[in-house]
């Protein structure tokens, strides 16, 4: 009867979130609640977040949602698949800790990550 | 200045099938592409690449539905305007005139804007120096080889483009490849090719360096790179080449009073007619409730925007719905009538 109020429960009725700060090249941040198995690029898009522009909609064809990760994370999101470092190539600036945002699925385990974001994505 | 029904700004799949959907009711276009060839993504971002969503080809590559569409407007000998830009548009009375980079002009009643995702332009070396030497010792593409005999050139980037041209240019110059990671984009035959090279001290290779500055006063000197772990090296460099792939640019579209929403513009599903009366926008470039960014879909845009052209090309005339199959008008079109 009271079923939705038992925490097992409650688990389904919820969204898992984890908070993603993007930081933009100005320095300004904003930190945003981002469902689980979104990407960090849409949640950047939905959330109306400048600087992540996605062209390709995030199919890994194009490289206009390159992010920096913070060093101490850059080790704790999924590694690169083929392909991604040959985009990234044609990226502004691509550095060591360069990734492209669409490639980063949103899970507990990234809750609190941090991104920067280039100075400029064409 | 060229007079014509419609003008269609992009030679992707999106803008040859809206094109021949125009030969079929009648009406003549002329096509404009910022690149060398026709085919947009397709032909730029995926020539060999396979696509398996196009309605009854089960598996085409980007090459292939490119020649499809080209042989299936042949029949109507649209004129295809390449390695031109769209600069300039402007209305006069009830026609938009359309200035090129290629220094055409258009008068039309109609532009169909068939754009992807803008125009391909370079990616360019991020340090800013590099302006000001653009297009004489900084280059982005090679028109005449000749003038790097003898000379020393440092090429940037790890495709086919530079790996090729570090190859064709280490025949008769001194030649630096350097790319921002250990692993090669490019065809493995090259990748061998330049190890090869390198052993016998044809070329230099530096990877996990980046440009970070060039000096020169009214000409290009010296480069100076730096590895990932901050070690700096100098060169002296009469000639910088970036081959950093192609990146999308809406360009002077931005400046035509149509509505933009992040980068695509905004159209009725109906005709895919935008905010501006007999501009058009269809592909990967508009945007409606439900859009899907696929080429099937472009195709239907394309269909229903030739017919949304007509009413401005032919205002006295009603079109007729007609098939393929059984008009003889349409057949006479396309040459097939008996």
């Amino acid at each position: 009867m009271f079923l939705h109020a038992c925490p097992i429960f409650f688990s389904y009725y919820i969204k898992r979130m984890a908070k993603i700060t993007y930081i933009k090249h100005n320095g300004k941040s904003q930190t945003i609640d981002v469902e689980n198995g979104l990407t960090v690029m849409e949640g950047a898009v939905q959330n109306d977040i400048s600087g992540i522009d996605a062209d390709c909609g995030g199919s890994m064809a194009c490289a206009t949602c390159h992010v920096y990760v913070k060093e101490d994370w850059f080790n704790k999101v999924s590694s690169k698949t083929e392909g991604e470092d040959d985009m990234l190539d044609q990226a502004y600036k691509p550095k060591k800790n360069s990734r492209l945002s669409c490639q980063l699925i949103i899970s507990d385990e990234l809750d609190g990550l941090i991104v920067n974001l280039p100075e400029k994505q064409v | 200045m060229i007079k014509t029904d419609v003008v269609i700004i992009g030679a992707g799949p999106t803008g040859l099938f809206c094109a021949h959907q125009l030969g079929v009711i009648g009406l003549k276009c002329e096509i404009i592409d910022n690149l060398n060839k026709a085919g947009g993504q397709c032909i730029e971002l995926y020539p060999d690449k396979p696509i398996y969503d196009i309605p009854a080809i089960p598996e085409c590559t980007g090459e292939e539905l490119t020649k499809g569409l080209l042989k299936q407007i042949e029949p109507f000998n649209f004129k295809i305007h390449l390695n031109q830009r769209v600069e300039k548009l402007s209305k006069e009375g009830n026609n938009w005139k359309l200035t090129t980079s290629g220094k055409n002009e258009f008068l039309s009643p109609n532009i169909v804007i068939a754009g992807g995702v803008g125009s391909f332009e370079p990616r360019k070396f991020p340090v800013e120096e590099c302006e000001k030497f653009e297009n004489n010792s900084v280059l982005y593409s090679i028109k005449d080889k000749s003038i790097f005999i003898e000379k020393t050139v440092s090429i940037f980037g790890g495709g086919d483009s530079a790996l090729d041209w570090a190859i064709e240019l280490s025949k008769n110059s001194k030649v630096k490849l350097i790319h921002r990671r250990d692993e090669f984009k490019g065809a493995k035959s090259s990748v061998d090719k330049l190890k090869q090279l390198e052993k016998e001290n044809k070329i230099e290779i530096f990877t996990k360096y980046q440009l970070s500055k060039i000096s020169g006063d009214s000409k290009l000197e010296g480069i100076e790179i730096k590895h990932d772990d901050g070690n700096i090296k100098l060169f002296k460099t009469d000639y910088l080449l970036g081959f950093f792939g192609l990146i999308m640019q809406l360009g002077p579209i931005l400046d035509w009073g149509l509505n933009i929403d992040k980068k695509t513009i905004p159209v009725n599903a109906e005709n895919f007619e935008t905010n501006q009366k007999g501009i058009f926008s269809i592909g990967d470039i508009c945007t409606y409730p439900g859009k899907l960014k696929l080429i099937l879909s472009g195709f239907h845009e394309g269909a229903l925007a030739a017919r949304g052209c007509f009413k401005y090309a032919r205002p006295n005339e009603k079109l007729r719905f007609e098939f393929t199959t059984t008009s003889k008008a349409i057949l006479e079109r396309l040459g097939k009538a008996k």
